[in-house]
């Protein structure tokens, strides 16, 4: 029923209500602000100390902590996620565009969409397996850089692949049907209209897919990364250690100097995914703005 | 007779799924003109101009048959090519659409993949696809504008532009006026009776004003079938259907 009255008990109920709400989402956003506030700080108070140019680099040392650095497993993830980079933006956006523009309508296709949903969600250490199997073992490529690449590639690819479909449906009918009307191709409306209205969006997919996997690290132990290296990589097929496992072994050393060295390497690791994230972010925004 | 006759439809039907739109609709559109088609909504107004560009094609589940032709041949024929019939059958949408570009690329689109790549020829392409558009002096210094910067009027007059800068004989309106103001309707009006100077125009109508002011020709059309065809004034003064005249009185519709 309608209250007649401005100031009746329904109203108070009502509002009452969307403050319980309001509290609740308020204290789940404070709960996960401040854990990433505690890491943070823990990480910087115990990292700091030791972050600083002659960390960035040096090579690991095992004896002298105070001469060690994470040269070499910056170097790793870099070579790592270049690569990574080079092999999964054309194949998941390739795949993108023919799941979303060229593939018929038909139950292996639905299939295929199905599958690359769920092939987001294996486990990476599974294809760490997989990668130790495939590419190291049976293609014989070792315990290289790009072996390591390629189980990255397969490991983000699904996100990539989801990120990029999103991007292609995202763009307005219109669009396509006012390329089509003009007497465009398939390959000129998706080249011509498709793409460019999609592309800031691929990129940004790939970029954060990219950010998952300089964090990886149980499929880079799979395909036996090293855990101890002292010297840089020059090339794809050279042995390698990442980031996130050189932090591992750190940590796993008894001196407490070594601990420090680990949270310096989470300030590093950090940075450079705060930093693609920042690109991710920049691209998004340039091509809004110029879409506009 | 048969020569005064720019696009001929010859039992022409159309399915969307189970859903029979047109039903053997035969009817000849005269070049040089405008023709309104008007109708209640769904009533397979739209489906009927998109059957002569062959747009129906890219809806899944869609099927066609009967024939159209354009100047004597069979645009549903194996040989034609479905995208120089289009080149030649321009289409204006309900709601502008240009490409998230700039005001030259948008018009420069069509001419570009239709393989005209010369430098030279490709600016004076666009200026005169503009001016025939009646938008060249509204835009002419800020080419490099992004066409979305533009009113929903211009926006309009800009696709039409983009159609007309590939050379086209019919332009094809699909209610191109619903989505604008009076001031930009009268513009787009204007420009369709200046148009049809040397274009085939059909435009797809609900505004029985703007049928009988800008149409030579009026087609009414119900539940997928033609109910009448004629010069405008005598099918708004003297319909021969007792439907048509309800349509026009605003009895249904």
């Amino acid at each position: 029923m309608v209250s007649q009255r401005l100031s009746g008990k329904n109203g108070v109920v009502r509002r009452v209500k969307g403050g319980i709400v309001y509290g609740l989402c308020l204290v789940a956003v404070v709960v996960g602000l401040f854990s990433l506030a505690v890491i943070l700080f823990d990480a910087i108070q115990d990292g700091l100390p030791w972050f600083d140019l002659q960390f960035l680099t040096s090579l690991p040392s095992v004896l002298h902590p105070e001469q060690a650095g994470i040269l070499a497993a910056l170097w790793g993830s870099i070579w790592v996620v270049g690569l990574t980079a080079l092999f999964s933006f054309p194949l998941g956006v390739g795949t993108a565009i023919y799941l979303e523009e060229y593939a018929p309508t038909n139950l292996l296709t639905s299939f295929i969409r199905l599958n690359i949903a769920n092939l987001a969600g294996v486990p990476s250490i599974v294809y760490g397996i997989l990668g130790l199997g495939l590419f190291v073992q049976a293609l014989a490529l070792g315990r290289s850089i790009l072996a390591g690449a390629l189980v990255m590639t397969l490991l983000i690819l699904p996100i990539i692949i989801i990120a990029s479909q999103e991007a292609v449906r995202s763009v307005p009918k219109a669009y396509r049907e006012g390329a089509y009307a003009l007497g465009a191709t398939k390959w000129q409306v998706t080249r011509g209209v498709v793409l460019p209205q999609a592309f800031p969006g691929m990129l940004t997919g790939t970029i954060l897919a990219l950010s998952r996997a300089i964090g990886e690290a149980a499929p880079m132990i799979a395909i036996a990364a090293l855990v101890f290296v002292r010297f840089i990589p020059t090339g794809p097929l050279d042995r390698f250690t990442v980031m996130p496992i050189q932090i591992y072994n750190w940590v796993n050393q008894p001196q407490a100097e070594f601990r420090g060295l680990a949270a310096a390497g989470i300030l590093v690791l950090l940075i450079v995914l705060l930093g693609m994230n920042s690109i991710a972010i920049f691209i998004r925004n340039r091509y809004q703005k110029r879409a506009r | 007779m048969v020569n005064d006759v720019k696009i001929d439809v010859r039992n022409l039907n159309v399915w969307f799924g189970s859903n029979h739109v047109l039903k053997g609709i035969k009817i000849g559109f005269k070049p040089n003109a405008v023709t309104a088609v008007m109708g209640p909504s769904g009533c397979g107004k739209t489906t009927l101009i998109r059957a002569i560009n062959r747009l129906n094609e890219l809806i899944i589940g869609s099927r066609t048959t009967g024939e159209i032709y354009i100047d004597a041949e069979n645009i549903y024929s194996k040989e034609t090519s479905v995208f120089e019939l289009r080149r030649r059958v321009g289409m204006v949408f309900q709601k502008p659409n240009p490409f998230p570009k700039s005001i030259y690329d948008n018009v420069a689109f069509g001419p570009k993949i239709h393989g005209l790549s010369d430098e030279n020829e490709l600016p004076i392409t666009v200026e005169r696809a503009l001016r025939e558009a009646a938008l060249w002096d509204e835009v002419h210094d800020r080419l490099q504008d992004s066409a979305l910067d533009l009113s929903g009027g211009q926006q309009q007059r800009l696709v039409i532009a983009r159609a007309l800068a590939v050379n086209p004989e019919i332009i094809l309106m699909d209610e191109p006026c619903s989505a604008l103001d009076p001031m930009a309707t009268a513009k787009i009006e204007a420009l369709m009776r200046k148009l049809a100077e040397k274009y085939t125009v059909i435009i797809v109508t609900h505004n029985m004003q703007q049928a009988a002011r800008v149409s030579d020709y009026t087609m009414f059309m119900y539940l997928g079938e033609v109910v009448e065809y004629g010069i405008t004034k005598s099918v708004f003064e003297n319909p021969q259907s007792e439907l048509t005249e309800k349509y026009i009185t605003g009895e249904f519709g």
